[in-house]
Parts: C-alpha cells; sequence; structure tokens
C-alpha cells in the first residue's frame, strides 16, 4: 500500500475533530476529516501521525482506525501530561494540525498466509487496531489470528465490545488478561505472558507482532522465541520522544536507528541487541 | 470411565512422569469439587493438600486492610493451586476462591511428604516439577510487581 504525505513533511494540515469517544477513566478515542474536505489519507497499519494541538504543542500519536478509511483518522490517546490531556479535550469542530503518516508500518503483506499472533498491553492495543482490522476484513489472506491483550485493571481495558466481537470471527481467539483484578472480575488476572498457555499457536508458522510497554515486549519477545517463534518472525513498536518524524533532528535515535523514520515497527532480531542495554 | 490414576497421569504437571510414580500418588489423590464463591483455602490455614484442575477457574486473592480483596491471579484447566504444603510452616499464604464451579484432583501433602521422604527418586520428581512452576510464576509476579502499564511521571 502507498501512503500520501504532504511534499513538505513538516507542514501540518488542518484537520477537524469530529468525535471524540471516552474509551476508559483517561484514555480517549478522537475521530478527524482534513478541514477542507480535500483527498483523505491513505496509511499503513502501525505508522503514526504528528498532530499539533494549537497553543500546545506537538504530538506523535499512532493511527488506530481503520486503513480502508481514507476519508477520517482515529486516534486513541492516553491523557498522560499537559498535551495529551489538552488533546483529548478537543470538542467537536475543534482544529488540530496534522503531520504524516509517518514511520514503517506493522509487516502485514509479509504475514499473508502465515498465522497471526497480536501481543498488546495497556494502550499498545492502539497501534495494533488497524493491523486487526486489515486482518479480519481480509481474512482469506490471513490463517490462524490470536490475540493476547492485558491491561492494569478491568478499569483500564479498551475496546471492550470490539474484543467480544473480534472473538466471534472464525478462527480468531481473543484472550484477554489485567493485572489485578477485583472481585467482581471474572475473566483472567495475570501479566499478560500468563496467556501464552492458554494460546493455541502453530509458532513454526505464525508472524507475532507486540505493542506495549517495552519491558512488557521484552518478556513477551522472550516466551514467543520459548514457544518456537524465529526472532525475525517477531515484531515491536518501539517508542522514544519524536519530534520532526523525519529522521532530521535524532530525538528518536535508538542505537543505530531513529524510531520515527526506521521503526516505529521493527524486528525483534534488529532490535534484540539493543533491548537489555542500559539507558538505551 | 477415567481413573485417579489415568487423570493424574495425563494431568499436565505430571506428563511423562514413570507409571510407579503415579501409582504411589494415587494413593494420596481424591476427586473434588467446589461450588462457585467457595473458598478452596484460606490464608493462615494448614496446608496440606494441592490441587490439579480439572474445569473451573480459581481466583488466588490477597486481603488487605481497609481494602476488599485483590485478585493477584487466576487459575484454569490444568493447573495446579497450592505449594505451602511443601514448605514449612505448612499454611497458606492467600485465599484461593472458586470463580466457576471447580473440579479437581486433591492430593494429600503430608501423604506425598511422606512418600517423598521414603522415595527420594519421587521427592525428586516432585519438587522438579513444583520448582518449574515457582519460577514461572515469580517471573510473572516480578513483571506484575513492575506495574508497567501505570503511568509514570
Amino acid at each position: 500500500m502507498t501512503t500520501k504525505t504532504s511534499s513538505n513533511p513538516m507542514v501540518s494540515h488542518p484537520y477537524l475533530v469530529r468525535e471524540v469517544v471516552k474509551e476508559t477513566y483517561d484514555t480517549f478515542t478522537l475521530t478527524m476529516e482534513p478541514e477542507t474536505g480535500a483527498n483523505g489519507t491513505l496509511f499503513q497499519p502501525g505508522q503514526f501521525s504528528m498532530l499539533w494541538v494549537f497553543g500546545i504543542g506537538e504530538l506523535p500519536i499512532s493511527i488506530s482506525g481503520p486503513p480502508s478509511q481514507h476519508d477520517k483518522l482515529v486516534y486513541t490517546v492516553r491523557s498522560v501530561g499537559q498535551a495529551t490531556h489538552a488533546l483529548v479535550s478537543q470538542d467537536a469542530g475543534c482544529g488540530v494540525g496534522v503531520r504524516g503518516p509517518f514511520g514503517v508500518g506493522w509487516p502485514a503483506e509479509k504475514a499473508q498466509g502465515r498465522d497471526v499472533i497480536i501481543v498488546a498491553g495497556g494502550i499498545g492495543l492502539a497501534p495494533l487496531r488497524p493491523l486487526i482490522y486489515e486482518i479480519l476484513s481480509n481474512r482469506e489472506a490471513y490463517g490462524r489470528l490470536v490475540i493476547l491483550y492485558g491491561a492494569r485493571s478491568p478499569r483500564d481495558l479498551l475496546y471492550r465490545k470490539e474484543l467480544a466481537a473480534w472473538a466471534r470471527h472464525r478462527d480468531t481467539q481473543v484472550l484477554v488478561t489485567v493485572d489485578y483484578g477485583g472481585l467482581s472480575w471474572r475473566g483472567h488476572v495475570g501479566v499478560v505472558t500468563t496467556l501464552f498457555k492458554y494460546a493455541r499457536l502453530q509458532p513454526s508458522r505464525s508472524t507475532a507482532m507486540v505493542c506495549g510497554p517495552e519491558i512488557m515486549m521484552r518478556f513477551v519477545a522472550r516466551e514467543l522465541e520459548g514457544h518456537g517463534l524465529a526472532r525475525k518472525d517477531i515484531y515491536l513498536s518501539m517508542e522514544r520522544n519524536m519530534k520532526c518524524a523525519v529522521g532530521f533532528c535524532g530525538h528518536c535515535q535508538y542505537g543505530p536507528h531513529f524510531i520515527c523514520k526506521d521503526g516505529p515497527i521493527f524486528s525483534y532480531e534488529q532490535l534484540r541487541p539493543l533491548l537489555e542495554k542500559h539507558e538505551l | 470411565m477415567e481413573t485417579l490414576e489415568r487423570i493424574i497421569a495425563e494431568h499436565p504437571f505430571f506428563a511423562d512422569l514413570d507409571p510407579e510414580f503415579v501409582a504411589l500418588m494415587v494413593g494420596c489423590a481424591s476427586n473434588v469439587v467446589f461450588k462457585a464463591g467457595t473458598y478452596i483455602l484460606k490464608e493462615g490455614d494448614p496446608a496440606n493438600t494441592f490441587y490439579l484442575i480439572r474445569a473451573g477457574k480459581v481466583a488466588v486473592e490477597v486481603v488487605a486492610p481497609q481494602h476488599k480483596p485483590i485478585i493477584v491471579s487466576t487459575l484454569e484447566v490444568g493447573e495446579l493451586l497450592g505449594w505451602s504444603w511443601l514448605m514449612p510452616p505448612f499454611q497458606w499464604k492467600f485465599h484461593a476462591r472458586a470463580v466457576a464451579d471447580v473440579r479437581a484432583i486433591a492430593l494429600d501433602g503430608k501423604c506425598l511428604r511422606t512418600k517423598c521422604e521414603e522415595n527420594h527418586d519421587l521427592g525428586y520428581e516432585v519438587l522438579k516439577r513444583f520448582a518449574q512452576i515457582i519460577e514461572e510464576r515469580l517471573e510473572a509476579t516480578r513483571l506484575q510487581l513492575l506495574d508497567v502499564y501505570a503511568v509514570h511521571r
């Protein structure tokens, strides 16, 4: 799939917020459309945009909507600081500047014909959601889909209705866990790696795509490797302080890579030597 | 008809266990059922049993003062509940509650401890299998303690 970016990647395009949906107590999904009614944006699952909140600053946010929906851009944002709080506080009709999409997405085409194991932690489900849409809308092209999702507590779970709907698709297994549960929680409790013993995996014919806090991804990658997946078949989405988004400024340098341009998706084979380096 | 011997031999925890040892286990085993909502074990009580879960789900709970209990893990079919019977002071450290109706094989820890003392080959097999479970749960607990999804400002 090709993606369309502005001829000058540093120039923001005006978008209008059309809808803000509260997913959890601190996480919101914003749907935006081009202000001018111009053509929409093509993107690959896993790519991100730079969102400019006027008067506040610019934020790198992964696209979380369906890749087939070109006229809208959807972002799921956790309000954790001044800029993200300002972004999720936008009302319908407010303007936001959008640059991008940027970066290398999930290897969706390369995974065709294979089983796909998706492992998400916390807000990490958002950058994986376009990939799930892509697989489910092109179901014949993929083998079994296994989605393992972990969150901190039941009230932190994203996209609850969609998780239930995804589980109803054929040859699709969705397992959800929380790190801590209250007495009313009837589901699984334990870190996301504890779900592997319930997953129906065929490691030799599987590609895994993982997104979540970096420590969680390290544990998950080790678990996947332990189950027999090759390092080249495990992909992780990395996060660093991205500013220019095109590899000029160096803010997001990670060893020899720029996360914004060379990533954010990398194979575990590429990342493994870097993941255990102190303070990198 | 499923015999205790067959159930124990086919349970993942005892996979590939020597049939002679399975026979020794059967002498300490019984079928048990817990209705949803009942406590299987309670913190501070003597720990003289462990359970191989055959059906249902068990919540392991911690009671914190002035708070409702917190579920720290759940155990399901094919998993094992309880290792405090293996080490002094033989007391449960957590509560465990049946979330759904549970069918399990209960193994008498006192009986098994005696057999392990008499037959160290059996004792080594049992300890190796428990060490594997303890290692897996310790790693999961460490990751849980890191609280990786929290906002660290």
